[in-house]
């Protein structure tokens, strides 16, 4: 598979990434790069093959109901770049 | 059983798929033990997990799993012995990981089914799956004119989304779902089902096809906060899609939004893009694996749910399948019934219950949960009226002093001296006082003026100021006067 | 001074024991090398301060007699573990200023054990790289010297660059690190120190910025096994607050060194005699089989078939749980925000400017190969290929305690070399990714020098939880390796 500009566009939106139109070229060639070459995995027979879930195979631990946790805005606020009050601020989203 | 829609070019079948975003009851988050109480001081109720800081790792809340499971049995659903969660991946401010935990593949509940009465019969509609995931945090965006504003208390909170399959044919139905489901929800007591504070949201997936035809593209219509706006949405959306499609054009597969204030859907801005969640497993949780037994324990434990008591109800106490059907939908109210009932007249309870206590709670614009009969005093006035203490007529004298002081049956009936008069002796007296003093009216009766045979029991009842027992009156009465 | 920084970390323990030192005099001693090698950059923050209050606290107890496994012993801190109150920046420019409010398990457990914090230490960014040339702050020198002429500033090997060239140096006397891929182990190499991973699941990942979730391990990189055994039995434990966290106690890992491997099977597996690996590794990798045979072992020729497929693998797991992973830096509640008209633009502009080629580049494959219709053909089968890497490695353990082989396929680099290849650059862990997918423990132990006069590794890899075994002969190794040449720009 090889990837061209507008779909490298797009993955940059999806990870919202900015990338100027001058580095845009630069990134296409090194992406497919590294994508031709992880392709050698197509050689491998994974028929049958379950993918990994874990390596250690240890069960999903589950912890008990309580509130032990919170109640600290502003811990959670200290390093926020645009704080008002005890909000996190954002430019205007329209919906 | 399907209502169709009139349109130019001839009747139109309305298909509709529900996605209910149930908030789990539990102390804490999903996956971080922050609190999830409603209503608290923005970001008060926010763990470093749930504000997403470099390095935090969630933690399963196991109340969460259980729950998920209970409500799984409670729509007699496949529960799913090992569950993966996902990572759903998009950006949103009051997405603080920029993913959200969710199952995608291999949720906890599989299959399911949920039945609802409609007016022409019940109707099963089928349960797609149940699974788990991280409510998002809220966003302010009327705050500021350049700015919105982001609480995370929310961020976190553990949601059961229920999907139905497009099984619901009518805004009725859905309603009608929507109700069943939410009531379910609350005899299990997994979510409050508080649609006003959102603990309860509905996405509906709406189309129109004609009948018998391939589904219709459909449409995503988000933020239904009530039943009724749910319904408003659906009908509204409908007319809209017949329009374009009449109108020659082609429904784009959009998430819209409801706008209660003008009553109509737009697209959503903000989910214009194409969206490509990029799910993974997420590497910080293991698989969920749940055992037999784990299972077996919940589903002994699962209270009696609406469709089995209410079922109960007709074959054991006798009860309409319309009165039982309307004790049953509020876990609280048939509880309540329960109360009135034990031990007593279970369809007098009822009739209580139904016409005298929620006529008078009607008039005052209360619930049953501000009643000032409790179930317990209404239970005595039933049990006073089955022993013939009181008459009904008196019954409700009683009653009225109840609801207004909040006070017992037995106090009133005691202080105000209501009790009933059974003394066949004392009733005779009354009796033959009342002849004696109608003796004109004794012979019209008897040439054969049947109808003053209630002026008789009416002058009775009024020189016992009620108190007489009335099928006590008109036996003696009977006597008497065909003697 | 020379004499305060030439105690390795087990000896300097029983100094302060013995009341020989004070951890005052030694902490200051570290301080004063490290403002002198300042010109290797392998610190970000410096926390002399912190240092000394921590020293003066860690003397207190020692002259009541109240040690702590690792009381007033002066340590550098990668800067992926999230410090309380610390500026920690994970070598990225979009965590500017951020200093955390709480306190990674790890290091926590550190301090809880007496250790006295010196800074925080370089790295590539996110932990992305193999020669810590990725940093925001710079990259980091090693201070070995090639013996070939020329002085050119060599790289210490990525991603704990800091944390080994520290450790090589003496500007710390033992590191934590972080390995997903090798980051722990070829810098090791690189620097002629050892560097341990142990099993995934062994060190709490709380509080360590996410790499890669289901690869990221922390371990120790220090002068010596032993230092290295003391340092994971302080890091190590089970902690409710990682789901990923293995349940079982920390052994004490020193007393595996037991010196005696006679009867351990050491597996060498063919597949890792790659092509083009240099004459001077595969020279090595043969001596330290014989030092292995010479000390009691059999050594057991084994096959992991699938080891040319781990590289690839991990370049699509590792950039996929990354793309996720690095979500969260979006400007919203730390870090640099850079405005924009509107939301997505403010994201665009603050992960732009805030993220470094490398990063870029991995998040951008990562969003690719989990993107719909690539999922399949990429992560899944990555997944399965994972599957069976593992299962080669639990059918060699069925014949063999430990595997030896080399930790990495060249010895250091010039900074700047490389540079312009991404995918060269990814060899430099083709020995060290395996056992990461398999979540196995391996450390890297110096045994030579390269005809250059630079530092070579060989690996140990053991089985699941068995860091005792891979310790044990990592010391046998040591022993027989004597390693003992120190480098030129060192103190």
């Amino acid at each position: 598979m090889s990837l061209d500009k507008a779909t490298v566009s797009n993955i940059a939106h999806l990870a919202r990434i900015k990338v100027d139109d001058d580095q845009l070229e630069t990134m296409v060639g090194e992406l497919n790069n590294i994508l031709s070459w992880i392709e050698q995995l197509n050689e491998v027979d994974t028929e049958g093959v379950a993918p990994l879930a874990s390596v250690t195979g240890h069960p999903l631990p589950l912890r008990a109901d309580g509130i032990a946790d919170g109640g600290y805005p502003e811990r959670v606020l200290l390093n926020a770049p645009d704080r008002v009050a005890d909000f996190y601020s954002v430019p205007k989203v329209v919906e | 059983m399907a209502a169709l829609i009139k349109g130019e070019t001839g009747d139109w079948e309305l298909v509709i798929g529900l996605e209910v975003h149930a908030q789990v009851v539990s102390e804490a988050k999903l996956f971080s033990s922050a609190a999830t109480a409603f209503g608290a001081a923005p970001n008060s109720q926010v763990s470093l997990v749930d504000a997403a800081m470099p390095g935090m790792l969630p933690v399963i809340n196991q109340e969460c799993v259980r729950q998920a499971v209970k409500t799984g049995l409670g729509i007699n659903a496949k529960i799913n012995r090992l569950s993966v969660f996902d990572r759903k991946n998009y950006f949103y401010p009051d997405l603080p990981q920029g993913y959200q935990i969710s199952q995608f593949l291999q949720p906890v509940v599989g299959e399911g089914v949920l039945t609802i009465v409609l007016p022409d019969g019940e109707k099963s509609i089928g349960i797609e799956r149940l699974h788990l995931e991280q409510d998002a945090g809220k966003s302010l965006h009327d705050q500021h004119p350049r700015k919105s504003y982001i609480d995370l208390n929310r961020s976190g909170v553990a949601l059961m989304e229920i999907v139905s399959r497009p099984d619901l044919r009518s805004a009725a139905e859905a309603a009608a779902y929507v109700r069943k489901l939410r009531s379910i929800l609350r005899y299990l007591g997994t979510c409050d089902g508080n649609m006003q504070e959102g603990s309860l949201r509905c996405d509906a997936n709406v189309s129109v096809r004609k009948p018998g035809a391939e589904l219709g593209t459909r449409c995503e219509i988000k933020n239904l906060n009530s039943i009724r706006f749910m319904q408003m949405a659906i009908n509204h959306e409908a007319r809209r899609q017949i329009e374009v499609i009449e109108g020659g054009g082609k429904i784009d597969q959009q998430t819209r939004l409801y706008d209660a204030n003008r009553d109509e859907t737009r697209s959503m801005r903000s989910k214009e893009d194409a969206h490509d969640y990029r799910y993974f497993p997420d590497p910080d949780l293991l698989p969920l694996i749940l055992t037999e037994d784990y299972i077996a324990d919940i589903a002994a434990e699962l209270p009696e749910l609406p469709d089995a008591k209410q079922a109960r109800f007709i074959a054991e106490y006798g009860l309409s399948e319309e009165d039982a059907s309307q004790l049953v939908e509020e876990r609280e109210t048939a509880a309540y019934y329960e109360t009135v009932a034990e031990g007593r007249d279970k369809k007098l309870a009822a009739n209580w219950l139904l016409s005298e206590l929620f006529g008078a709670l009607n008039k005052v614009g209360k619930g049953l949960a501000e009643s000032p009969v409790s179930a317990k005093f209404l239970g005595g006035l039933i049990a006073l009226i089955s022993d013939g203490t009181i008459s009904g007529r008196i019954a409700k004298d009683v009653f009225a002093e109840m609801f207004e002081h909040g006070r017992d049956a037995d106090s009133i009936v005691e202080a105000k001296g209501l009790r009933q008069v059974s003394d066949a002796g004392a009733i005779t007296d009354l009796i033959e006082a009342v002849i004696a003093a109608n003796q004109d009216k004794v012979v019209e009766f008897k040439s054969g003026k049947d109808k003053l045979f209630g002026f008789f029991v009416g002058q009775v009842m009024q020189q016992s100021q009620g108190k007489a027992n009335p099928q006590l009156v008109n036996q003696v009465l009977r006597e008497k006067l065909n003697a | 001074m020379t004499d305060l920084l030439s105690l390795d970390l087990a000896a300097a323990r029983d100094a302060l024991r013995d009341g020989k030192i004070s951890s005052l005099e030694l902490t200051d001693a570290y301080l004063g090398a490290m403002e002198a090698a300042s010109d290797l950059n392998c610190y970000i923050t410096t926390t002399p301060d912190k240092a000394r209050v921590m020293a003066a606290a860690a003397d207190q107890r020692l002259a009541q007699g109240d040690a702590l496994p690792l009381d007033g012993l002066p340590l550098g801190i990668k800067d992926l573990f999230c410090t309380e109150g610390i500026l920690t920046t994970a070598g990225s420019h979009i965590l500017d200023g951020f200093a955390p409010t709480y306190e990674s398990t790890v290091t926590s457990q550190l301090w809880r054990d007496g250790a006295v914090m010196l800074g925080k230490l370089n790295m590539d960014e996110f932990a992305m790289g193999s020669a810590n040339v990725n940093s925001y702050y710079g990259p980091v020198e090693s201070p070995w010297k090639s013996r070939d002429g020329g002085n050119a500033r060599l790289v210490p090997g990525g991603s704990s660059g800091g944390s080994a060239s520290a450790v090589s140096a003496r500007l710390a006397l033992a590191t934590t690190g972080t390995d997903t891929g090798g980051s722990i182990r070829q810098p090791g190499s690189f620097c002629g120190i050892v560097g341990m991973k142990p099993t995934y699941g062994r060190c709490s990942r709380w509080g360590i910025v996410a790499f890669s979730s289901s690869l990221d391990q922390a371990g120790p990189l220090t002068r010596t096994v032993r230092d290295a055994a003391i340092m994971l039995r302080s890091m190590a434990g089970h902690d409710p607050k990682d789901s990923t966290s293995a349940n079982l106690p920390a052994p004490d890992f020193e007393a595996a060194l037991t010196g005696d491997v006679r009867g351990m099977r050491i597996g060498v597996p063919k597949e890792y005699r790659i092509d083009g690996m240099p004459a001077e590794i595969e020279a090595l990798w043969a001596r330290g089989i014989e030092m292995m045979r010479d000390a009691g072992a059999e050594i057991v020729d084994i096959s992991l078939p699938h080891t040319k497929y781990a590289l690839p693998t991990y370049y699509i797991i590792a950039p996929a749980e990354a793309s996720s992973n690095l979500a969260r830096y979006d400007g919203v509640r730390y870090g640099l925000r850079v405005e924009g008209e509107t939301l997505d633009d403010m994201y665009a502009k603050t992960r732009g400017e805030g993220f470094g080629a490398e990063v870029k580049r991995r998040v951008l494959i990562g969003a690719y190969v989990l993107s719909a219709g690539y999922y399949d053909a990429y992560y899944l089968k990555a997944q399965r290929v994972r599957a069976l890497i593992k299962r080669d490695f639990d059918e060699a353990f069925g014949s063999v305690d430990a595997i030896l082989t080399p930790t990495a396929p060249s010895d250091a680099f010039a900074i700047g070399e490389n540079d312009d290849d991404p995918i060269k650059m990814y060899l430099n862990d083709v020995f060290t990714v395996p056992s990461s997918l398999a979540g196995l423990p391996a450390i890297s132990v110096p045994v030579g020098l390269s005809g250059r006069g630079l530092p070579l590794g060989l690996q140990l890899i053991g089985k699941l939880f068995d860091e005792a075994t891979v310790f044990r002969a990592a010391g046998v190794l040591e022993t027989a390796a004597g390693f003992s040449v120190r480098p030129a720009g060192g103190q």
